[in-house]
């Protein structure tokens, strides 16, 4: 299904003239369904923001899912991107490292794992053994490699271990899941279940964090190898001098980031650790 | 008690039993009402759920195809989000079951968890899945015996491909609120249409049972032979009622007409003994009498007799001649021959007594109805008008009305005197015409008993009453040329 709604998502872009979709004046920036996925109005501001910064246009592309999201990045169909750290990791051969968003001072970020406020005995991730157990996406770090990769060092198999397993395809809904009881367990981003937990508390309070997760990178924004040096560095000053002037201040507030930073490749490793656990790599 | 209720007057029974009707009948059409409304309510409940529930399926249909959990779960609370117009009621729960009839999920997940089995959710889905039926892919209400809630089942079904079924659950309790807001109207209603038809059928019954009730009380009094005749007031209308009272008033008339008539003959009877005892008396009396007299007056003849003895004869011979004079009137003799009656006769009357009116200032009324000779003896007749103007004219107060009226009609003469004095005792009723009956000081007592015999010995009838603020005496007297 994924795939074939993929396919119809990008299919009138594929149509659309080439000549139009080569125009350098256009920057187009995909988004996946991280935590911003629903702030429209944020996206919004953000978008005009660059636009005055970079002097183009500046196009947001939003998908339901990961894959869609890498699919566009693999066809070219877009420039940047914002990705999971998973995702990077898949695609590091058609794209490099733009800046990495800095979150409580570091470029890093967890896993947290989650179960409903009512459930008082959880203390560890194998205690959810037979439970319902909600995944974000398949191309989600904290929302499913994470997890699926701490029961396989427990010598678990991750596709048996639990009684059912279900996609939200987004960490605001898996912690929904989560709090309304649909789910006895999640293993959520930290950064979205701490913003959530600024701006709900309500929906937060009604969940329990078990587990923190060692640090991974933070999701990074990404440039696809074909987008040129200068627009690269344009783009890549851009975040980084947000924190700089009021306007970016204020959206990074929003964001509830504390700014972008330039990091090494390497940051990204042990995900791809994670992955040869599963044989991906 | 059944009996003391039968027994009650008719006067509350009659509004009782007309408000037991009405109450009864308000009550067994609010219930009806209600039925129905709850039926309806019910009806437009699963339809509206019907609806709801095929909208769903479709797209669950996909969601489950693919297995998509979260999908399912955003599909099944999407409608729930509170009562609207449209769906003024809430299903308690959703809820999707596989094939398996496995709870694939609910609305309420901590609840009802994924993965367990229907029939362990609660005991009423337990009847649900014994009462499961779904040959057809249509939706189909369930209501399993013995469970407090309604389960609206749709199969989860595309061109015959069922992935699961999605069951919406009612408690059958959340009818209630909606029930009890129409019972409210229709109490509201009921007591409206109360408080307008009680009063009109208490008045009614009232006015029904009111004339009855005066009947029977008044055939009791008929009953004690005091018969009262009714007020024509009371009930003016010719139907069974009104022609109870014609029929009562009628035999209430009859029975004081006897009753007065008995009366009549008693004193007559009375008046005929007690004539005839003055008549036997007068007559013992009267020989001798006739024999002293006689006896007197020749002993008077004599010269020689010496003045005490002559005074001593005066003296017994006007003893004697008062005893004749006493027997004289005991003794009323109506066979005198006399000339007729005249209008003049009345007119000498008039003037003889004017003297007595004027002195009590009286202003008497004289009407007389008589154009020529009427045959009747004229001095029996001056003496009954004489005696019954002169007992008027006693009777009224100093300056009070008083009137007498003579009537001529072919076959008698009627004679009606009235005076404004006191009304007569019933005592005095009875007794009025016997001989030495008075209420004065002075007066023998005899007038009225010689006019009684006079108008006995014409043939007439007498009486007295009391009516208004008059006394009144009635003499009618038959006349022979009519004959």
């Amino acid at each position: 299904m994924i795939r074939r709604r993929a396919f119809l998502s990008w299919l009138p872009l594929a149509l659309a003239s080439p000549r139009l979709l080569a125009a350098e004046t256009r920057v187009r920036f995909g988004m996946t369904p991280a935590f911003l996925h629903d702030q429209h109005g944020l996206l919004a501001d953000w978008r005009q923001y660059m636009e005055k910064r970079i002097g183009r246009r500046v196009e947001f592309v939003q998908r339901d899912s990961y894959r869609e999201t890498m699919d566009l990045l693999r066809l070219e169909k877009i420039d940047f991107a914002w990705i999971c750290d998973y995702p990077y990791v898949h695609l590091r051969k058609v794209v490099r490292l733009l800046a990495v968003p800095i979150y409580g001072g570091k470029p890093h970020y967890q896993a947290y794992l989650i179960v409903p406020a009512s459930d008082v005995h959880t203390a560890e991730l194998r205690q959810l053994k037979g439970r319902v157990f909600a995944y974000a996406d398949p191309y989600s770090n904290t929302g499913y490699l994470a997890p699926r990769f701490q029961l396989k060092q427990q010598a678990e198999d991750p596709a048996q271990f639990f009684g059912k397993t279900f996609f939200t395809y987004s960490h605001r809904k898996l912690i929904d899941a989560v709090a309304s009881g649909l789910a006895h367990g999640a293993s959520v981003d930290s950064y979205v279940w701490d913003t959530l937990n600024r701006l709900k508390p309500e929906v937060t309070r009604r969940t329990r964090i078990v587990e923190r997760s060692p640090a991974y990178g933070f999701p990074p924004l990404v440039a696809h190898r074909s987008v040129g040096q200068p627009l690269f560095l344009e783009m890549q000053q851009m975040l980084l001098s947000m924190k700089n002037d009021p306007e970016g201040q204020a959206l990074l507030a929003r964001l509830n980031l504390d700014g972008f930073g330039i990091e090494q490749d390497a940051l990204y490793d042990p995900v791809a650790e994670m992955m040869r656990a599963f044989g991906e790599v | 008690m059944m009996r003391a209720i039968f027994n009650l007057s008719f006067r509350y029974k009659m509004p009782l039993w007309g408000s037991f009707l009405i109450v009864t009948t308000a009550i067994i059409i609010s219930a009806t009402l209600l039925f129905r409304a709850y039926a309806d309510l019910k009806v437009d409940l699963l339809r509206n759920a019907a609806s709801q529930g095929n909208t769903l399926a479709i797209s669950l249909f996909k969601a489950l195809l693919h297995d998509d959990v979260w999908r399912a779960y955003e599909i099944i609370t999407a409608p729930f989000h509170g009562a609207t117009p449209e769906f003024p009621v809430q299903a308690e729960t959703l809820l999707v079951v596989n094939r398996t009839r496995h709870v694939y999920v609910s609305t309420r997940p901590e609840e009802i968890p994924m993965l367990t089995p229907l029939a362990r959710i609660a005991p009423d889905y337990a009847l649900l899945e014994a009462s499961w039926n779904l040959r057809d892919g249509h939706t189909r209400v369930i209501e399993p015996e013995g469970a407090g809630r309604i389960f609206v089942v749709t199969p989860i079904v595309e061109e015959s491909a069922e992935v699961g079924t999605l069951i919406q659950v009612f408690s059958k309790s959340v009818l209630i609120p909606r029930f009890l807001e129409s019972a409210d109207r229709a109490a509201m209603m009921a007591g409206l249409v109360l408080t307008i038809l009680l009063p009109i059928n208490w008045y009614w019954g009232r006015r029904t049972a009111e004339p009855l009730a005066t009947v029977a009380d008044s055939m009791e009094s008929l009953a004690r032979g005091e018969p009262q005749p009714l007020p024509a007031h009371v009930y003016a209308y010719h139907d069974e009622v009104g022609r109870l009272f014609e029929s009562y008033n009628r035999t209430a008339e009859q029975l004081r007409a006897k009753a007065s008539l008995e009366q009549e003959v008693l004193r007559s009877e009375r008046l005929a003994a007690i004539g005839r005892l003055a008549a036997g008396i007068a007559h013992e009396v009267n020989n001798p009498l006739a024999g002293m007299l006689t006896a007197i007056d020749t002993l008077k003849q004599r010269a020689d007799l010496d003045p005490k003895v002559l005074k001593t004869v005066g003296l017994v011979e006007r003893g004697l001649n008062q005893i004749a004079d006493a027997v004289r009137a005991l003794l009323v003799e109506a066979k005198v021959q006399s000339r007729s009656l005249a209008p003049e006769d009345v007119s000498d009357v008039q003037t003889l007594l004017h003297a007595q009116i004027a002195r009590k200032g009286l202003v008497f009324e004289w009407r007389v109805n008589m154009a020529s000779q009427v045959s009747l003896p004229a001095s029996l007749f001056r003496q009954v008008l004489i005696n019954l103007v002169l007992n008027a004219i006693q009777a009224a107060p100093e300056g009070g009305h008083a009137g007498v009226v003579v009537s001529v009609f072919p076959d008698r003469l009627t004679l009606d005197v009235r005076n404004e004095g006191p009304p007569l005792s019933d005592e005095l009723l009875q007794h009025l015409f016997e001989p030495f009956m008075t209420t004065r000081e002075s007066g023998h007592g005899l007038g009225l008993w010689v006019t009684y015999q006079i108008v006995r010995q014409l043939g007439g009838h007498i009486r007295a009453e009391n009516e208004d603020a008059a006394v009144r005496f009635f003499v009618q007297l038959p006349l022979e040329n009519a004959a």
